[in-house]
């Protein structure tokens, strides 16, 4: 450590931090993955921003002169049973899922973190925490949001609470083996040892430094929650219609898949799509974030 | 070994009863009157308090719960109105569809998904490799049901060449079977191929940088022996992870991939239930389907233990 007299200028420090964050974020968007993966969801954000203003027709009105009719000039991707413009109620779709996800994300990434932090920096609290969390977890995939949604009533805030108690429990558990870490470190006993609150140890010291996992396991959250929305609003436990959402698009285009394609087909192209793209900015902040990848990469 | 499996078999048991809470809290969630929403709007009030009485609505929560768990360690799992017979026996009778089209999807999945990860790591950094890994990840991203009806439209609709849904018993016609089932299980298996994939190559990828395997490179040893005999078993613990993992992820892949072919199993059950608002039969299917996932969690577990000396004598691993 530096002496009193070398102690570095609260300049310096801010200056050295922001070469950090620079050097950081050059090795991300330099990772082709992650800015491919980038550029898919940041289209993605802009089209689903943008909706009022792109989409060639209103997601809900009906031309009653096309019904189910295929991809042709007037509508580029097909009309469905009430004549309405399949690329338009695609648009607004994307609208909620990205509404959805954001949602599911910050709801989980709090929840998980709270509990994370519970059950690894309060020790009598783990055993029962991680016990709740286990539980919660043998519901294999989104069975329990399925059911969760189903009995809370199909809207988007059932939605997003049913998958947020579905995907918090992993969550909390990325968020639990990250603090475990980070708590043994010498920085932490010397924040104590110079006399910072709980409040103050947990914020600045143990979780700004096991916040690397979190941010993996938010994006793949993001990801998966796009994917369940669509099953959810499939099986008819989604937001309800007539409002568009890209799962409930499929689900009226399945009853008649032998002539509308089109229904089906595209939406799930825009999931899939935008699935990848959070799957590959995933997987290239695990790269860039993972202490591990990055002493293989300078090792070898 | 046994203390091993004993303490494992233990630790089951908080999971479980969890997994009933969670269950039997289902209920309580429902907004509303459920009796109303079971009988449907043209019940008169004697049927709802004939449904209260059935289900025990009538009687206070500690008794319903004294009851329900009184009934749950007798393997009861209650009884559905809808379809007038009990919740244990609509299961049981689904189950052998649902586990051969999970098992078939994992069978198909791990296959396919280590052949795909072993020759990515053994070809690493080249086409093959990059190839491999973005059938992976595109594998990864598709949406299962969405993939599902998709296979239906082209394999099914327009070149006719599998039944585009339903379901045919294996003791009644083997073939008949085995076509029914090979696009639900490929469906499902998409994804899951995918992950077993990547987390086959990374985990080669780790092994094959060992020294030990330079050791036996250097004894002149063939490559495929290097990579069968010493790579692929000290790779197997992450892989028997991932494959324990994903044994749930089929689980509820397998509720929606069964409505959309209409294979009569328990998500489709399930998922049945929801649409009709019987609410004892998607608890028993959940408590179901839950169970199989721990029991599933636990054989992975045992496995990892004969893999990993390390981990039955409790020195982590």
């Amino acid at each position: 450590m530096a002496g009193a007299a070398e102690v570095p200028l609260a300049a310096e420090i801010a200056a050295g931090r922001r070469r950090r964050r620079a050097a950081f974020l050059r090795r991300l968007f330099g990772h082709g993955s992650f800015l491919i993966g980038f550029v898919i969801m940041a289209l993605f954000v802009a089209i689903a921003l943008a909706a009022p203003l792109i989409a060639p027709h209103s997601p809900i009105a009906s031309d009653y002169r096309n019904l189910n009719a295929p991809p042709s000039a007037l509508h580029w991707l097909g009309t469905d049973a009430f004549g309405r413009d399949v690329l338009s109620r695609i648009i607004y779709g994307m609208r909620v899922s990205l509404r959805i996800g954001i949602a599911v994300v910050l709801v989980t990434g709090l929840f998980g973190t709270v509990l994370g932090v519970l059950a690894s920096y309060v020790r009598w609290l783990d055993g029962l925490v991680m016990r709740m969390l286990d539980g919660l977890m043998a519901f294999p995939g989104v069975l329990l949001a399925i059911a969760l949604a189903a009995v809370l009533g199909p809207s988007e805030a059932n939605a997003v609470l049913a998958l947020s108690i579905t995907f918090t429990p992993r969550t909390a558990r990325v968020v639990r083996a990250g603090v475990l870490v980070v708590q043994g470190m010498p920085y932490v006993e010397a924040a104590r040892a110079i006399g910072a609150g709980h409040g103050r140890i947990i914020l600045r010291y143990i979780l700004a430094n096991a916040l690397s996992p979190l941010i993996v396991q938010l994006t793949y959250v993001f990801a998966v929650s796009v994917v369940a929305e669509a099953i959810l609003s499939f099986l008819g436990v989604g937001p309800p219609p007539p409002a568009p959402t890209l799962g409930n698009i499929i689900a009226e285009g399945r009853s008649s898949v032998q002539e509308t394609w089109w229904l089906v087909t595209f939406p799930g192209m825009v999931i899939a799509v935008a699935v990848l793209g959070l799957n590959l900015m995933g997987d290239g902040l695990r790269d860039v974030l993972d202490p591990r990848q990055i002493a293989r990469r300078e090792g070898n | 070994m046994l203390r091993f499996l004993t303490r494992r078999l233990l630790s089951a048991i908080p999971v479980l009863f969890v997994v009933s809470l969670v269950a039997f809290g289902l209920m309580w969630l429902v907004p509303g009157d459920i009796a109303a929403e079971i009988g449907g709007t043209d019940a008169t009030p004697e049927d709802l308090a004939a449904i209260r009485e059935r289900l025990g609505l009538d009687k206070p929560v500690w008794e319903r719960a004294v009851n329900w768990y009184g009934a749950l360690l007798q393997g009861d799992l209650g009884y559905s109105y809808l379809l007038n017979r009990s919740v244990v026996d609509a299961v049981i009778e689904r189950l052998p569809v649902t586990l051969s089209l999970a098992g078939l999807s994992l069978a198909l999945a791990t296959l396919t998904g280590m052949l795909l990860g072993i020759l990515a790591a053994v070809r690493h950094n080249t086409l093959l490799d990059q190839g491999a890994m973005i059938v992976a990840l595109i594998g990864l991203s598709v949406p299962e049901f969405w993939f599902g009806i998709l296979m239906i439209i082209m394999f099914g609709v327009w070149l006719g060449w599998l039944p585009t849904g339903g379901f045919v018993p294996l003791s009644e016609d083997p073939v008949g079977w085995a076509r029914s089932m090979v696009l639900p299980a490929f469906s499902l298996a998409v994804s899951q191929m995918g992950v077993i994939a990547r987390m086959t190559r990374s985990a080669m990828l780790d092994v094959l940088g060992q020294d030990y395997i330079r050791t036996v490179r250097a004894k002149g040893l063939r490559a495929r022996g290097v990579v069968f005999r010493h790579g692929l078993p000290n790779a197997m613990i992450p892989i028997v992870t991932v494959v324990g993992v994903i044994t749930g992820v089929l689980l509820s892949g397998a509720v929606v991939i069964e409505t959309v072919f209409s294979l009569p199993g328990v998500g489709r059950l399930i998922v049945g239930a929801i649409q009709r608002r019987d609410f004892p039969v998607v608890q028993g299917g959940l408590l179901v389907t839950a169970g199989i996932f721990v029991f599933v969690n636990l054989l992975v577990d045992v496995l990892y233990a004969a893999f990993d000396p390390r981990v039955r004598d409790g020195r982590g691993g």
